[in-house]
This record gives structure tokens, C-alpha cells and sequence, in this order.
């Protein structure tokens, strides 16, 4: 009965394990698919042909046409990647360099104000894009930075997430060791740099996981923020070639896919630490 | 003399403190709380932000038709949204627990959608839920009627669908950590008494995971905020009318710079979560001593 039980259990998990399986091979197999068979396969959804589109579990004439097309004779695609990379590292390298240093203020120095601010930063890590989205553009526009990378990363950078993240982290270090440190006569910025970042990596990591793939997702910002297309990252670009070319728009999926699967597929378990992180207090 | 050395120590604190929140708060000033402030003030002006109209702003953004709708639409996504996130994600924790080695592959694959990022599926949204798309081939295929997806009020639909897809890995692991912390004795115990597995979920596992559905509550009613990528990227600025949200609303007040309004609208906002987060505010607090 037991042995029932689970295996039902089992098969239900497989059939919502597939809801997500079956897009994410979706995409593995378009960039295989040659040219032609996309067409004929998908074209119905973008006015070419009647009926109605199909598809297939496995491509019947695997080919890597599109991908090369795409990597070695679309320029413009390199340029928009860039986009993205410059837009998603600097912004989750950024909230390392300046939420840690607060972080370990606000979980190992006592001062005063310390529960107000930390309040402040609490509900600003709250708050949606759209509420800060006008003071954002009310800066941005004053310092001229509209339409750059700067306008994207800056208030990006400035984000109180990762600081609520990596305070949680630094609270977990025992106090001994903090305190050895101190009677040892080393300075706090020696104890923050020597003992804190290598006792908190794990806090860092999480923080830099997620907040890249918050960056690397992002479309609101640079929505809002950036005008011309030359500055656009895969987010915006790629809604927009969809309709030109279908077998350089699946390649292209693929590879916006590629950076965000990899750094969860290595940082799964700092995903998780850092959601727990932002929520329950243990 | 007591209140002189107090005021010396904090001062004391504080200039060790300076040092370490100096770049975060700068920052913050700069790109947040001052503009704040000046959102705040043009609230109470005209478009120009050079003279002050009292609640001017505020009365046009309530009786605004627009507002209106994106605002019934946003409290109906949530209302559904909220209740069946919640639902669904317990659901999978319980699942994934009940298999060996902690629901191994599948805890992965339940949290892995909130990588995907939007870039990515946007092609394969369009592929499934377009007109001549898969999922009305798989309808008709059955003998079912065709459905308009994206420009009848099953678009709402599958806004909700997409957004349960995304983030029910993100509740399921905030669940699976409160299981976690259920203590194995209460089980034993109640099934000593020969309580069977639906009397301990409803005597034990439920009240013991109520002080969390507060602040998981909350981090999703945030994470909807992030729907609108989806929603924006299948349906564009101006989607079917049952998925126009808040969201929206801003957008396009923003691309016609109708700084009166969209300063009060961002206002009212604040206003509204802050009285949310109020409620979750005790899972927030920092470490005393």
C-alpha cells in the first residue's frame, strides 16, 4: 500500500516536473532544428501556413545551421549579448562591493539608528520596480545619464536585497571569533576583510546569484531607462527579431537561456540559501 | 554626566559605522530617498512640477477609467494569484518530501523557471498560446473549440499560469525549510494516537506553518510585481484589457511623461505597501545586542 502510495506521489511529480522539463528541451532542441522544418513546423503562429503549429520530441535532421548563423554572421546579436553582460555583472558585482561593507555594519556594529535605517533598507528591498521607477527617472534625467548603461546598473547597484541577504549571513558568524579577533588588537576593516568576506562567502554568493539573475532577467529598467536600441540587452532585443528569422530567434533563446541555467545549475544551493536568507528568520 | 558619556559612546559607534554604510547610503540618497522626496512634493504640483495644486494629481489618478480597470485587474490577479501560489507550492513541498534524499532532481527543477529569464521563453509563449499556436492544435486535435488566448479574457488566465509557473519554486522552498523545522516528536506522538496522515496535516503541519504564511504571503504579493515581464513581453503595452494591470498604467503614463499623475499614482502605491509590510514587519528584525 505504501509502495502505492509513492509511486503515485512519483508520477504526479514527473507530470509537473514536465510542465517545465518540456519548454526548457523545447529550447535545446529549436537551436537543432534546420531552417525549413522550423518553418513549416511553427510557421502558422506567424502568418505562414494554415493549420495549426506542432512540434516534435526530437529533431528529424539535426543541424547547428542556425546557432552558427547566429554566433558567426549576426553581429548585431554579439553586440546586444554584450548588452546584457555589461548591464547584469557590473550590477551584481556593484551590490557586492557596496551592500557587503553595509551589511557587516548593520550585523556587527552597534549604533545608533542602526533599527530604523535597517527598517529603511527593508522596505526598499520591498518596493516594486514601478515606485521607484519615477524618483530613479527623476536622478537619472538631472545627471544626463538617461539612455546609458549607467541609467540601468547605478540604481541597480544601489539595491538594499543583496545587503539584507549578506546582514543575515555576517549575524551567523559566532561572536568569538569576532571578539578574538578584537582582543588580537586588528581593526574592524582588518576583521571585515579577513575574517567576515571568507566566513560570509556563501552569504556573497548567494547575493551575486541572485541579484545577476534579477539583472540578467531585467526588463523594466532598461524598458524604462534606455531609449535607443543600440544599448539594448537580449530582453528587449530579442520580442523584436522574433518575427524576422525563426531559426535565429530559437538559437537566440538558447543563448539568453545559457548564462542564467549555468550559474543556477552551479549555484543551486546558494539560490536557495539566499531566498531562505530573504525570508525566514532562523 | 551619564547622558554625556552615552552621547560619546554612540558618537563613538557611529564614526566606526561611517565608514562601512558610507557608499551604500550615498548611493541610496542619490538614487533613492532624495528623489523620493521630490516625487513626493510633485505629487502636489502641476506637470512641471513649479506649483502646487493640492490633491489636483490624486483626484485625477482615483477617477482616472484607466486606473480604474489596471487597479480591479491587479486586486483580482492577486486574489486569485495569491490563494493558489500558496496552495500549489505547499503542495509541491509536501511531494517533493515525501520522496528520498530530500525530492532530490525535482526541488531543483520546481525552482529552476526562476532562472529562466523572460528573453528566453518569450518565442515559446507566443509558439504555445497564439491563435494557430500548440496548445489550440492539441485542443482541436481533442475535439475541443479554438481559444483566442491573448485577446479574449482568457488572457488572464494565462497570466496566472505563467506566473505560478514562475514562482512556485521560489514558495516551495520556503515551505520546505518551515517542514523542515517541525519537530518529528509531534508526528510520532500523534501517530501513537493513531492520528492518519490527513488529521496530522491538519492538526500539525498547518498550525505549525501558519506564523510563515505571513512573509511568504508577502514575498509573493511582491513577486507579482514582476509578472508584468511576461505579461509585456507576450502582449505589449497595451494587452488584452483583462490582463491590463498597475503595471501597465505606469508604463504608459511614464512614456507620456505625465509626471502629475504618475508621482501621485507612485505615492498611493507606497502608501498601500507600506501598510502591507507593516503587518509582515516582525520577520524583519535585525539580531539584538
Amino acid at each position: 500500500m505504501k509502495q502505492v502510495k509513492r509511486a503515485a506521489l512519483y508520477a504526479g511529480l514527473l507530470a509537473l516536473a514536465l510542465l517545465i522539463w518540456w519548454p526548457l528541451w523545447f529550447i535545446v532542441m529549436g537551436i537543432f532544428l534546420p531552417a525549413d522544418e522550423l518553418t513549416a513546423l511553427l510557421g502558422p503562429v506567424f502568418g505562414e501556413g494554415a493549420g495549426y503549429a506542432r512540434w516534435f520530441l526530437l529533431p528529424s535532421w539535426p543541424t547547428l545551421a542556425s546557432l552558427a548563423e547566429l554566433l558567426l554572421d549576426t553581429p548585431e546579436f554579439f553586440a546586444v549579448f554584450w548588452n546584457s553582460c555589461k548591464q547584469a555583472f557590473p550590477q551584481a558585482l556593484g551590490q557586492l562591493i557596496v551592500g557587503a561593507p553595509a551589511a557587516w555594519a548593520f550585523a556587527r556594529l552597534r549604533f545608533p539608528g542602526r533599527r530604523a535605517l535597517f527598517g529603511v533598507y527593508v522596505v526598499l528591498m520591498l518596493l516594486p520596480f514601478q515606485v521607484t521607477m519615477v524618483p530613479s527617472y527623476l536622478v537619472l534625467n538631472r545627471l544626463n545619464l538617461m539612455d546609458t548603461v549607467w541609467a540601468v546598473i547605478l540604481p541597480g547597484i544601489f539595491s538594499t536585497y543583496p545587503v539584507f541577504i549578506m546582514t543575515r549571513g555576517f549575524e551567523a558568524i559566532p561572536k568569538s571569533v569576532i571578539e578574538a579577533a578584537e582582543l588580537d588588537g586588528a581593526g574592524q576593516f582588518t576583521i571585515f576583510l579577513r575574517l567576515g568576506l571568507p566566513m560570509n562567502l556563501s552569504g556573497l554568493i548567494s547575493a551575486f546569484v541572485l541579484g545577476f539573475l534579477e539583472a540578467w532577467g531585467a526588463v523594466e529598467q532598461p524598458m524604462t531607462f534606455l531609449e535607443s536600441a543600440e544599448n539594448w540587452p537580449l530582453t528587449l532585443y530579442l520580442p523584436q527579431v522574433v518575427l524576422d528569422n525563426l531559426g535565429l530567434s530559437m538559437a537566440a533563446s538558447f543563448i539568453a537561456l545559457m548564462p542564467a541555467l549555468l550559474i543556477f545549475l552551479f549555484g543551486q544551493r546558494y539560490l536557495e540559501q539566499g531566498i531562505l536568507q530573504g525570508a525566514v528568520k532562523e | 554626566m551619564n547622558r554625556k558619556r552615552a552621547t560619546k559612546t554612540h558618537l563613538r559607534q557611529l564614526k566606526a559605522a561611517l565608514p562601512f554604510l558610507a557608499p551604500s547610503l550615498a548611493g541610496l540618497s542619490v538614487f533613492v530617498l532624495i528623489p523620493f522626496g521630490d516625487t513626493l512634493r510633485r505629487s502636489f504640483c502641476n506637470a512641471m512640477g513649479n506649483r502646487w495644486v493640492g490633491l489636483t494629481n490624486y483626484r485625477q489618478v482615483v477617477t482616472n477609467s484607466a486606473f480604474q480597470l489596471a487597479a480591479k485587474n491587479t486586486a483580482k490577479f492577486l486574489c486569485v494569484c495569491l490563494p493558489l501560489l500558496l496552495g500549489l507550492s505547499l503542495a509541491l513541498a509536501l511531494m517533493v518530501r515525501a520522496q528520498n534524499r530530500k525530492g532530490g532532481v525535482f526541488r531543483g527543477t520546481f525552482l529552476l523557471p526562476m532562472a529562466v529569464p523572460v528573453s528566453a521563453i518569450v518565442l515559446l509563449w507566443k509558439v504555445l498560446f497564439s491563435d494557430q499556436g500548440l496548445v489550440n492544435g492539441v485542443i482541436t486535435a481533442l475535439g475541443g473549440e479554438p481559444i483566442s488566448f491573448l485577446s479574449t479574457n482568457a488572457a488572464f488566465w494565462v497570466l496566472v499560469v505563467t506566473y505560478l509557473w514562475k514562482n512556485a519554486g521560489y514558495d516551495m522552498i520556503l515551505w520546505l525549510a518551515g517542514l523542515d523545522n517541525i519537530s518529528k516528536d509531534l508526528y510520532e506522538a500523534a501517530a501513537a494516537d493513531g492520528a492518519g496522515p490527513l488529521q496530522q496535516f491538519r492538526y500539525i503541519t498547518l498550525p505549525e506553518l501558519r506564523p510563515m504564511v505571513g512573509v511568504v504571503g508577502l514575498l509573493s504579493l511582491i513577486n507579482t510585481f514582476k509578472v508584468f515581464r511576461e505579461a509585456y513581453l507576450v502582449a505589449g503595452n497595451y494587452p488584452h484589457e483583462s490582463m491590463y494591470l498597475l503595471q501597465h498604467l505606469f508604463n504608459n503614463w511614464f512614456l507620456d511623461l505625465d509626471m502629475g499623475r504618475l508621482t501621485a499614482a507612485a505615492c498611493l502605491m507606497v502608501l498601500v505597501l507600506l501598510a502591507v509590510i507593516g503587518l509582515g514587519r516582525r520577520y524583519w528584525r535585525l539580531d539584538e545586542g
